[in-house]
């Protein structure tokens, strides 16, 4: 009796382990949109600290990290530092930081900041005009994580994580670059 | 969404010549903002300011609120910030020779507030007050 018991009892834990095993997987959220519901991020013009106007067709073929900012907005302050490591790690790969200050003073402001901050990636000049294409960009940090394509994958608003980030650039970069036709001028790479 | 700093209007300022006269702008943020104070814990901060650019008045200082320190998950250490409902206050000296009657005493009041993930950009609120001389 007690061994019937004892049996009955390892086939329902059998039972449950199977159960278990086979249950499917909790998918890891992503917050990478699906590539059916990206739109393509708008065409700026906007210059550098030397002067040289920058397209975002720039960047045709690679991951671009968008980050509007500001030189007086603390959490940029956090999240600058992950993406100098990003554009060090990724670059290679064809990710592509781009920063776009909103600060109303200017390369004044912004070139002590980007020395002291070490900022490896290439910093342009905003505007409103250009904030407004993006959808009326206020609360700095925002972020847009465009894809390959051309295409906005991801949209952080505010201090965002860093782990979010890193994701969406291994998933996006993943996705191989689509060949350059032949006779189309390559602009890309900063 | 960007918060806007609401500044309560002031009733007409009585102003004897050759005296003294005290002014107090009552201000408010909407919950869950902040302001950094006039003397902001960091230097990269825009700080709190209010600017008188015009008037019958001759500026004789300013008091700001007594800033709050606070800690927010963007800033290591707290911040001098300002919160809710505050007010600066100016002293003014009325000069011997101003003109008699209403005029109007201008300036503007600059701000940049943060909630605790984001931060919003500077804004100038525009102060006017109506002094009677006399």
């Amino acid at each position: 009796m007690r061994n019937a018991l004892r049996l009955a009892l390892l086939g329902i834990t059998a039972v449950g382990l199977g159960t278990l095993a086979c249950a499917p997987q909790e998918p890891v959220k992503s917050v990478v949109k699906d590539t059916k519901d990206r739109k393509h991020a708008p065409e700026f013009e906007l210059k550098d600290v030397n002067g040289k106007v920058v397209h975002l067709a720039d960047y045709k073929g690679k991951v671009v990290l968008l980050d509007f900012w500001a030189t007086w907005c603390g959490p940029c302050g956090i999240e600058i530092p992950w993406f100098v490591e990003f554009q060090r790690k990724y670059k290679d790969r064809g990710l592509e930081v781009v920063g776009i200050s909103m600060d109303d003073d200017g390369w004044k402001a912004i070139t002590p900041f980007v020395g002291e901050h070490k900022i490896n990636y290439r910093v342009l000049l905003g505007d409103d005009k250009t904030g407004d294409l993006y959808g009326g960009v206020e609360a700095l940090p925002t972020t847009f994580v465009v894809d390959r394509e051309g295409r906005v994958a991801s949209v952080h608003v505010g201090l965002a994580s860093k782990k979010d980030f890193e994701d969406a650039i291994e998933q996006l970069l993943q996705t191989p670059a689509a060949p350059v036709s032949a006779g189309t001028p390559d602009h890309r790479g900063a | 969404m960007a918060p806007t700093l609401k500044v309560e209007p002031v009733p007409t300022v009585k102003a004897k010549k050759g005296g003294e006269t005290t002014v107090t702008l009552k201000a408010t943020l909407p919950a869950g903002y902040h302001a950094n104070s006039n003397k902001p814990s960091e230097a990269y901060l825009i700080p709190l300011t209010l600017k008188w650019t015009a008037g019958p008045l001759q500026l004789d200082g300013i008091t700001y609120p007594k800033p709050e320190m606070e800690k927010y998950s963007f800033s290591e250490k707290p911040l001098s910030v300002v919160t809710g409902e505050f007010a600066i206050t100016t002293k003014f000296k009325v000069p011997a020779d101003a003109q008699n009657g209403p005029a109007a005493q201008t300036g503007t009041l600059r701000y940049q507030a943060c909630d605790n993930k984001a931060c919003y950009p500077p804004k100038s609120v525009p102060v006017n007050i109506t002094v009677s001389v006399e």
